[in-house]
């Protein structure tokens, strides 16, 4: 089992629920592989740097999971079957890349439990990560 | 008339100091960088959207690589553009 992270964009043109809906279909193909689920997080929609396929707004999701390494390939053909997804990333995470993910989620997690005096902790913590 | 030319400051000329870079990354103990910040690789690209050499960023080589594989996956994602004027 390797730690794996995927972020992919959907196309601005549907609902909420067709977005929802595209999103537990590849929630459901990496339950249906045996992948473990660690992270999910919906950014929701971000302008883009750029324009792909002539849209300018994207819907962007991110995956953090554990599988083997054989599903990675099944996984990213199905992000080309997908008309839906206009561009996805997927890689491995090295041990590094572990500790930081571990890191970034209990600050999530923190921040979204709203404890003004942790909050104040982590932005002083990531202000000092980014200075130095 | 050569006993003349010596040439004479009003103020005592400050020579320099060169300030000696370093690696941010190594100093701060930064271990992985994250390509979703886009706002933290942006000290790593000149206006145009190129990534800085080590030359003027100070970064090891180890980060340097680092740095590049994270604005190269930004990229990607459309995080950052691959070209742009005037990006800050």
């Amino acid at each position: 089992m390797n730690y794996y992270e995927t972020v992919f964009i959907l196309t601005p043109v549907l609902s909420d629920d067709q977005m929802k809906e595209a999103v537990e279909k590849f929630k459901g193909i990496l339950a249906e592989n045996g992948a473990e689920l660690v992270n999910e997080e919906l950014w929701g929609l971000r302008k883009l740097a750029y324009p792909i396929q002539k849209k300018s707004t994207g819907f962007y999701c991110l995956f953090e999971f554990k599988a083997e390494p054989d599903f990675m390939k099944k996984l990213e053909t199905d992000f080309r079957r997908d008309e839906r997804v206009i561009r996805f990333l997927t890689f491995r995470l090295d041990k590094y890349a572990v500790e930081y993910a571990e890191k970034r989620r209990r600050v999530r997690a923190s921040k979204a439990s709203e404890t003004s005096v942790e909050a104040v902790e982590v932005a002083e913590e990531t202000v000092e990560a980014k200075e130095n | 008339m050569a006993a003349n030319s010596e040439i004479r400051y009003l103020t005592p000329l400050t020579v320099d100091t060169k300030k000696k870079k370093y690696c941010r990354f190594k100093r701060s103990g930064i271990k992985y960088i994250d390509y979703k910040d886009p706002e933290f690789l942006k000290k790593f690209l000149n206006e145009q959207g190129k990534i800085l050499p080590r030359r003027i960023t100070g970064t090891s080589l180890k980060f340097q690589r680092r740095v590049a594989r994270a604005v190269k996956r930004a990229r990607h994602l459309a995080l950052l553009p691959y070209v742009t004027d005037l990006m800050k």
